[in-house]
């Protein structure tokens, strides 16, 4: 699957990430941020909870209606001259992008920032057609820049960075010599990204909505790259997964709104920009050729199946910003490119429980995610339908966790079986307790007591205090 | 007024004081407390670890306890919200689904009952100290008792209750979360007592016996001098 990172099993990940003291500095840092800019943005648009209920209201149309919108679609892109494919997986539609490429004999190629590129693993396809592919995105281009580094999260994909360690890249791969003001670096960047623009032969971008009844698609960006990457080149790709639409113009500012707010805390952003097919007769910009690739890759056997809200998302990362376990561990931890809440459940089903089944584990459902989306994904129970699932039908759970399982099953839906068995529960533990005390627990107790006393438990259970002192 | 009280399995086996304490408290608000011994557990372990089954048949068991009851009372958010959860796992059900959602609509957290229900803010407690409060996350964001524990806090005499810093964040309990993902809930609650020796509290309150056994658990091993408390305890406290 392309859209994985960093091989090697979950657990030897996390302890990379959590030994990581610079990411974990990094993240943090951003979480505060983030978050606390999201809750002020919420506030200020009042009545957010109504807001949230439209959001959900829209995806959930557009998804049980996806068939009529994606052809409405593609009937008023071409309508406008632009070329429409659909690809079932990454590798039809790498193939059909290196075939615009090719066709176009392109050697250089300039890129906005893009979630589905990184899902189908495009830039390898096109370096390995002998293309040159720079990335414009800021983040994207310092990881670009730094050896390939994967992304750590879906909006900010440098965020497991600070900005002392992006000097020390930039300086080892662009000769920069200045300081680590982000000012400073940014400025370095631009100089280096400018001249790509002019002399690049394809722009390729993603596409935050695209939009049903003009055949549009629509950038959101703070950077402006996306509209030099789409304004100079003579042909254009913009490549999309096929839940990304709206119905009407109507339905993008909705979303937009949700967008900008929940993933940086602000009303708008520096670019929201709308484009519909090639260059028309008497515009002085854009592209001569236009193509739309939507991407399927799995999305559509999602749909109809419990799992459905998941393609709600609008990738604003808003619950990657108040997770607590992304927190510790980092995005790279993940394994995959989409890291949070969101990629611990979309990875699976994108990508399979082979590699993927622990990621669903990987939460307390504490619902801080759920409670921050702004399109109301209920994301910590589709958690929880995912162990539902590995547990079920992919058979996949350790015997002794069955075991246990199933012993609590009949212990907790039996009177005298729980009686019993809290009744000797003292005695059992009795050898490892010190002071009502365990603190090197047998079995299955070893991993909790490895971090924390467990109290013994009680001789005299509650109940049996109840019964002596009276009551019934 | 009646009261039946769902106590919890932690309570019953290991806290057995935050049970005492409940009861005594209920019963110095004028509550009747009625306690149906065939109670057992509200069926999470096994819920929340995809064993759906197994929990379904505790969950059953606990709907034919406590079916009859007039109010449902217990001292844990997080149980509280698992019985709330009730309905909507069993939809669908003919059998099951109205049965769950008439427990569901009688079931009210401890605190959340003396506030909306009886409608005390103040218990008469007296605690010396100063004191942080831990919301837990299935209490505040699923059940949606947010004010109800401050409300009571707030009225304790002798008690100084100051905010906690990044309270939003999960303790790192999370049930089996907490041994099968052990090294990051021991960042999780490390960060969480961090948390707790910034405002320099002599008590940690908290309303759910999961949590407070992780970061009490915790404290203990680092042998800081913080003393965990459930509410029923400080409410009780004369």
């Amino acid at each position: 699957m392309a859209m994985k990172i960093n091989m090697g099993e979950f657990h030897e990940r996390v302890e990379k990430g959590i030994h990581n003291t610079f990411m974990r500095g990094a993240v943090a840092g951003a979480q505060e941020r983030l978050r606390t800019r999201r809750l002020e943005a919420a506030e200020e648009l009042g009545n957010w909870e109504e807001w949230r209920a439209l959001g959900e209201e829209i995806r959930q149309h557009t998804l049980e209606n996806l068939d009529y919108y994606l052809m409405q679609l593609s009937e008023n892109v071409k309508k406008r001259g632009g070329h429409v494919f659909f690809a079932q997986t990454a590798e039809e539609a790498n193939d059909y992008i290196c075939r615009v490429v090719a066709s176009k004999q392109a050697k250089k190629i300039v890129k906005s920032k893009s979630m589905v590129t990184e899902e189908i693993h495009m830039n390898a396809a096109l370096e390995k057609l002998g293309c040159e592919v720079i990335e414009t995105d800021l983040g994207e281009y310092i990881l670009q820049v730094d050896d390939h580094d994967p992304p750590s999260h879906i909006v900010a994909p440098a965020l497991h960075k600070n900005k002392e360690q992006i000097r020390d890249v930039f300086q080892e791969k662009l000769a920069y010599t200045k300081t680590e003001k982000p000012e400073e670096l940014a400025l370095h960047a631009r100089h280096m990204l400018r001249h790509e623009y002019m002399t690049a032969d394809v722009g390729i971008t993603g596409c935050n909505f695209a939009i049903a009844e003009s055949g549009s698609i629509t950038l959101v960006t703070n950077e402006g790259n996306a509209d030099l990457v789409t304004a100079l080149p003579k042909t254009q790709i913009t490549v999309m997964g096929m839940e990304r639409i709206v119905p009407t113009f109507e339905e993008m500012e909705v979303l937009v709104s949700l967008l900008t707010r929940s993933a940086v805390g602000q009303k708008l952003t520096s670019y929201i920009t709308v484009l519909t097919g090639p260059r028309d007769k008497g515009e002085v910009d854009g592209p001569e050729e236009f193509h739309l690739v939507i991407v399927d890759n799995g999305r559509s056997d999602i749909l109809g199946t419990e799992f459905q809200p998941v393609l709600q998302c609008i990738r604003c990362a808003a619950c990657v910003n108040v997770c607590p376990v992304y927190r510790h561990i980092g995005g790279h931890s993940y394994g995959s490119i989409y890291s949070g809440p969101i990629g611990a459940v979309l990875s699976p089903l994108l990508g399979g429980y082979d590699d993927y089944k622990e990621l669903p584990y990987a939460s307390t459902l504490c619902a801080a995610c759920t409670e921050a989306c702004p399109v109301k994904i209920p994301l910590h129970e589709l958690l929880l339908k995912h162990r539902q699932t590995i547990v079920e039908r992919e058979g996949k759970a350790p015997i002794s966790e069955k075991l246990a399982m199933k012993a609590f099953g009949l212990g907790a839906a039996s009177s005298l079986l729980y009686k019993l068995g809290s009744k000797v529960a003292p005695t059992a533990v009795h050898p490892f307790t010190v002071n009502d005390r365990i603190s090197k627990g047998p079995g299955p107790l070893k991993a909790w007591t490895d971090i924390r006393e467990f109290p013994a438990p009680e001789k005299e259970r509650f109940r049996d205090w109840l019964k002596q002192r009276g009551n019934e | 007024m009646n009261v039946t009280l769902f106590v919890t399995c932690l309570v019953d086996l290991f806290h057995v004081n935050v049970g005492k304490a409940t009861v005594e408290l209920l019963e110095r608000l004028g509550c009747t407390i009625h306690f149906p011994e065939a109670q057992t557990c509200c069926g999470q372990p096994a819920y929340n670890s995809g064993y759906v089954k197994e929990a379904k048949e505790a969950m059953k068991h606990m709907i034919r306890t406590f079916e009859h009851a007039e109010y449902i009372v217990t001292p844990s958010g997080s149980c509280a919200t698992m019985f709330k959860e009730y309905p909507h796992i069993f939809k669908g059900d003919s059998e099951w689904e109205e049965r769950a959602q008439h427990v569901a609509n009688k079931t009210y957290e401890l605190t959340q009952f003396i506030v909306d229900v009886l409608k005390i803010e103040d218990v008469g407690a007296r605690l010396e100290g100063k004191a942080t409060y831990h919301t837990s996350c299935h209490m505040t964001r699923l059940l949606g008792v947010k004010d109800a524990p401050l409300t009571l806090l707030q009225h304790v005499k002798g008690l100084e209750v100051v905010p906690l810093p990044n309270a939003h964040n999960c303790c790192g309990f999370g049930g089996t979360f907490s041994v099968k993902m052990g090294p990051i809930s021991e960042q999780m609650v490390d960060e969480k007592i961090q948390c707790i020796e910034q405002v320099e509290a002599d008590y940690l309150i908290g309303a759910d016996c999961g949590c407070l056994m992780n970061i009490g658990g915790r404290i203990e091993r680092k042998g800081k001098p913080i003393r965990v408390m459930h509410i029923a305890e400080v409410l009780n406290s004369r």
